[in-house]
Parts: C-alpha cells; structure tokens; sequence
C-alpha cells in the first residue's frame, strides 16, 4: 500500500484500457469508468448506478440511475460541466430499490460519498448500499454557460456539432462530428472555472475504490489507480476475465510523474487559496471547510 | 418464561439515557432503527437508564450520555425545569435530531390552538442549555445515531488511541454545536456559495426530506416554502465540514464500527 500526500492510498497504479471495442468507439479515455460499472453490474457487484447522461441542452450532463448495459453507456464521455450526481444518491435507494449502489463523478463527488458514509446527515441507508465507486481525475470543472463561451466563443464551434471534448496538452481540444479540430489555449479559460474547484484539495480521486484519467497514460489508454479492498477485488477480477489491456505505469510516457507534477501544481495551489482565504477581508476570513 | 437478570453486568457499560421534549418520537425511531446493532449496543456498551417511551424510570438520572429529542417549548414550565435538569445529570448531551438541534417544524410554531393556546414558543435545545454534540436530521439516520453513540463509548470507555479516534470523529459534530441553532436551505447560500465554496455535487438535493432543493445549471435552486428548516442540507453538504483526519479512513472507521457491533 502506497500512501502518497499528493495522490492518495492505493495498491497499483496501472495504464490500462478496455478490451470491449463497443465501449472503447465512444470511450474518452480507456473506457476504464463505462467498463467496469458494466461489470459489476453483470456480476451483480452493484445492482444500478448513477452517472452522467445526456441533459436537456447539447454537452448538459444530466445525472441518472443505470441499471442496464445500455443506459450505462449512454453516459459515455466527459462533459466539462457540473452533473450533482450525487443527488441521487438516497433515491437510488428509495424508488429506484436499489441494495448495492455504484457512483460514477468526480473527486469532490466521491469526497461527497465517503462523508455521507460515515456522517450521514438525512442519508438514512446510504453507509451500507454503497457497493462501488469510481471517481475520475479532475483538475478543475466549468459552469454550463462558461463551456458555452469556450466553445462558441474561443474555439469558434457549434456546441450541437461537437462529438468529443478534451483538456490536454494545454489545450482546451474540441472535435467535431464532421471532423475539425478546434483549440483554446488553456490559459484563456481559466476565468471560466467553478469558484469552489478553488480550494479543491483532491486530483486524482483519492477517495475512491478505484479511480482513473487521462493524465500519465497516452491517447486511447487511462491511467487507473486501485485503492480499497472492494476496489483491487473488482479489479482483479475483471482483468482475470479479460476486461483489459494493461501496462505497468512505469512503462508508459508520459507515466506517473505528470501525475504527480499536475497534483502538485493544484493541491499547492489550491492550498495557496485557502491560506489566502483567512485573510481575505480586514480582520475577517472566508470559511474554510477543511478547519 | 423466566425473567432472567444479566449475572454478571458487562463492565464499564455507559449509561445512555433518551429525554424527550417538543418531538414526534421519531427520532427514537430512529435509534430503534440501528436493529440488532441496537440490541448489541445495549448488551455491551450501554445500559439504557432512561426513556419514557421504553423504560419505566420517571425521573431523570444521572447519564453518560443523553440523547435529547426535541425542541422545548418555553412556556411549558415542566419542560424548561426537564432541559436543565438534564444538563446537569449528564456528561455529554446530544441533541438528537432537527428539533433539538434546529427547532425544525417547531419554527413554525406560534401558539393559537386549544388547550393550551399560550403554548407558542419553542427553542432548539442549545438556546437554552450547552449542548455537546450534533445530530441533525429529520430523520436522524440511524447509522449516525449508531456512530456517534459507539464512538461516545469509545470516548469515555476506550484506551488512548481508541479515544484519540472518537474524539476526532465527534469533533465536527461538536462544531455544529457551536456553530448555533438555526438550520435552512439558507445555511447553503451564506456559509457555502456566498462563501465560494460550493462545488454543485448535489448532496444537498439528496439529504433533503421534503425535496426543497433542485439543481438549476448545477447550483441549488431552493424552494424556501417547502423547507422545513431542518438544516440537513448544509449538515451533509462536503463543503460545510469535510475533516481531513477522518473520512478519508472510511474503510477502516466503517470496519471498526462494523467490529463493534458484530
Ligand atoms: C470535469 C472533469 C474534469 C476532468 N479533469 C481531468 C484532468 O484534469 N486530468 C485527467 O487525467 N482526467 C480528467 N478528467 C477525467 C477524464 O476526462 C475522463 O473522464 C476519465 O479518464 C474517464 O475516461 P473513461 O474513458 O474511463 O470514461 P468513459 O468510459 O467514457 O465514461 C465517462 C464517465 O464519466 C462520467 N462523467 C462524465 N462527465 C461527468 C461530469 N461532468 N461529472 C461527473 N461525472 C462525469 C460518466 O458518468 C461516466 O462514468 C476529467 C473529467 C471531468 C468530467
Ligand atoms: S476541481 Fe475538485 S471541486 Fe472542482 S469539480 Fe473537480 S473535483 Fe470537484
Ligand atoms: S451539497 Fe454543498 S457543495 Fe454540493 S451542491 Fe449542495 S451546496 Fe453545493
Ligand atoms: S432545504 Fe431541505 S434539507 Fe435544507 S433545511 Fe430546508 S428542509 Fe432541511
């Protein structure tokens, strides 16, 4: 077990990525987030959970309960913008009847879910039907109408004709359906960003069972860290029956180091914020949810 | 059958009490709810020496640990005399759900009805008494009830490390405490997005019992005619207090609950 200030607990660190080749055509990375969440709902690890579908505008995530193969997949892909998917999080045990719920969403959502498990606050049988949760890198997030203005506005596209979104590189990418290619550097999108991914002290979901992204692993493959005992069982058990492809991290490039070099740059960051928060006004602080 | 009387008390066991003022017995529910884990508790960790609903003792003792339910009512002579005297006979109170913690549904109160039309005003407990520990909720969640009372024995009964463990756990529970006694959908617009903190997670959406709270573009949308005032929301909020030291050893805090109650 490693424990690491920046990229949490965990057992392996691993590049990996899918062998479905239905999931890898739609996948944003490795397909590691859609693929093992079919898996354990085949297995019957988890029996339905909540990922981030299509909303009511194009690139809207909209938080849902899957409970099919098909429903899963229709969450394909990462969308820059905010999905409260953990607003399902008590009815998947409700209406929905759920017994062993799966979570799919990014750091702070996981964040979201361990508080909820220990500290359940009108989360009456939430602790006990978490089943599985895979959380996803995450450098910052963006409000619906900021990804609006980054696409319309610097990238020059039309939300409804693009296929895929992608933050690497320095570059915020856009792909479209009729296949251009369209950049923003970063740097102009960071007025964009969530207010509260400013003190954001997690990148690489150290809180889930297993977690996975982009950075570290190259174009088409994820790089995965298993964490928990539930996680390196899934885990385990899926690359047994073949689920995928892996490579030890240490040989792949640009490997764990970038990992490691974007953790720093934002929990130091992030943390920078924070201090700057006790004095923010004269004689008088910002809260600081962390004290 | 015959009655049979434990031959020999489990040792050092607290003595956990339940007072009830202005509530609907729900909370007390709840604590029922923890089921076997209850039964467990009372085998080995505490004697239940008060509870009008379940224990035929009239008068308050002397308790480790109270779980207040409630809010009380200011007018009511008899209650206002209960609350102190239960202050005084216990080590640690908690307020045991929105209406002792918040006022809740007893916000909404002001008096008119019959028989006792002067009865209008209704206090969260720590208005009128220190209260030690939070436990908001309308309901209160059993396994929160279940926590706190396992790590309050492991508070006062526990070796060193045990103890070190239980007091870092009840630490942002004792915060709310102190924090104050209001609770609203408005606790997330002035503590959590006027603050820049909130991160549109949708936990709040989730927590809420009367499905106030909605998500527009991501944020929380409040529907402050339907709030109940029960505070819930800002309580399982990760951006009212996510303690650092604790949550992220979820695994090994839930087993060592899951141990003790084998
Ligand atoms: C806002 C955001 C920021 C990210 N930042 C980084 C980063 O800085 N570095 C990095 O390496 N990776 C980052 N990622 C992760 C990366 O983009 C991929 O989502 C991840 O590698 C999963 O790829 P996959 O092929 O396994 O997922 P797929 O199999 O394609 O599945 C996508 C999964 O993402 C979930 N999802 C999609 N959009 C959202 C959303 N808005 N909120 C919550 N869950 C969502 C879906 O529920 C689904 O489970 C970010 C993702 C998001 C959503
Ligand atoms: S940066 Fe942190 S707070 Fe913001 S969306 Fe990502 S995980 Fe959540
Ligand atoms: S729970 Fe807190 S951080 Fe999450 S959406 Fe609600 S107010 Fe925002
Ligand atoms: S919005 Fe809902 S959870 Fe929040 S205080 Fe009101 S009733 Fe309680």
């Amino acid at each position: 077990m490693v424990s690491d200030p920046y990229l949490g607990k965990y057992t392996t660190c691993i590049s990996a990525r899918s062998t479905d080749r239905e999931i890898l055509k739609k996948a944003q990375d490795g397909g590691i987030a859609t693929t093992l969440m079919v898996y354990a709902l085949e297995e019957g690890i988890i029996d339905g959970v909540i990922v981030a579908g299509e909303g009511d505008l194009p690139w809207k995530p909209r938080p849902f309960v899957a409970m099919s193969r098909k429903d899963i997949l229709k969450a394909q892909k990462a969308k820059y913008n905010i999905s409260p998917q953990i607003s399902w999080i008590k009815e998947a045990t409700r209406s929905f009847g759920l017994d062993k719920v799966g979570v799919t969403g990014v750091c702070c959502q996981i964040q979201a879910v361990r508080k909820a498990q220990l500290y359940p606050i009108n989360m009456r049988d939430v602790p006990g039907k978490i089943a599985f949760v895979v959380g996803l890198f995450c450098m910052e997030n963006f409000l619906y109408d900021s990804i609006q203005a980054i696409v319309e506005d610097h990238t020059n596209q039309s939300l409804s004709s693009v296929k895929k979104m992608r933050i690497g590189k320095g570059k915020f990418q856009v792909y479209t359906e009729r296949g251009n290619v369209a950049t923003a550097p970063l740097q102009a999108t960071h007025k964009y960003g969530q207010p509260g991914c400013y003190v954001c002290l997690d990148y690489v979901s150290n809180l889930g069972d297993i977690s996975t992204g982009s950075v570290g692993s190259p174009d088409g493959w994820s790089t995965v860290f298993v964490r928990t005992r539930v996680g390196n069982d899934i885990w385990s058990k899926a690359v047994d029956a073949g689920l995928f492809e892996t490579k030890p991290i240490e040989e792949v490039k640009p490997g764990l180091e970038l990992v490691m070099k974007l953790a720093k740059i934002k929990l130091d960051g992030n943390r920078k914020t924070l201090e700057e928060r006790r004095n923010f006004g004269v004689n008088k602080a910002l809260r600081d949810p962390y004290a | 059958m015959e009655a049979t009387k434990e031959a020999k008390p489990v040792a050092n066991k607290i003595k956990l009490g339940h007072v009830h003022f202005s509530g609907c017995t729900g909370c007390l529910v709840s604590v029922a709810d923890i089921y076997q884990g209850l039964l467990k508790i009372l085998d080995d960790y505490a004697d239940l020496v008060y509870a009008l609903t379940l224990v035929d003792v009239r008068h308050i003792p002397e308790m480790d640990v109270a779980l207040v339910e409630g809010s009380v009512c200011i007018q009511d002579r008899e209650s206002v005399e209960d609350i102190k005297e239960t202050r005084k006979k216990s080590r640690i109170v908690v307020a045991l759900g929105s209406c002792a913690t918040y006022g809740n549904i007893t916000r909404f109160c002001r008096g008119g009805q019959h028989n006792q039309p002067q009865h209008e005003s209704f206090l969260p407990i720590g208005d009128l008494i220190d209260v030690d520990v939070y436990i908001p909720g309308c309901p209160p969640s059993p396994e929160l009830i279940r926590n706190v009372t396992v790590m309050a024995y492991l508070f006062l009964e526990g070796n060193e490390e045990q103890k070190a463990l239980a007091g870092r756990y009840l630490k942002p529970l004792m915060a709310l405490a102190k924090r104050g006694t209001t609770g609203c959908f408005c606790d997330l617009m002035n503590d959590v997005i006027n603050q820049g903190l909130c991160i549109g997670c949708g936990t709040c959406a989730a927590s809420c019992p009367v499905r106030a709270i909605t998500h527009e573009f991501g944020k929380p949308q409040g529907d402050l005619n339907l709030c109940v005032k029960c505070g819930s929301c800002y309580g399982a909020c990760p951006r009212s207090f996510f303690n650092f030291d604790v949550i992220p050893e979820f695994e090994s805090i839930s087993e060592l609950i899951a141990d003790a109650l084998r």
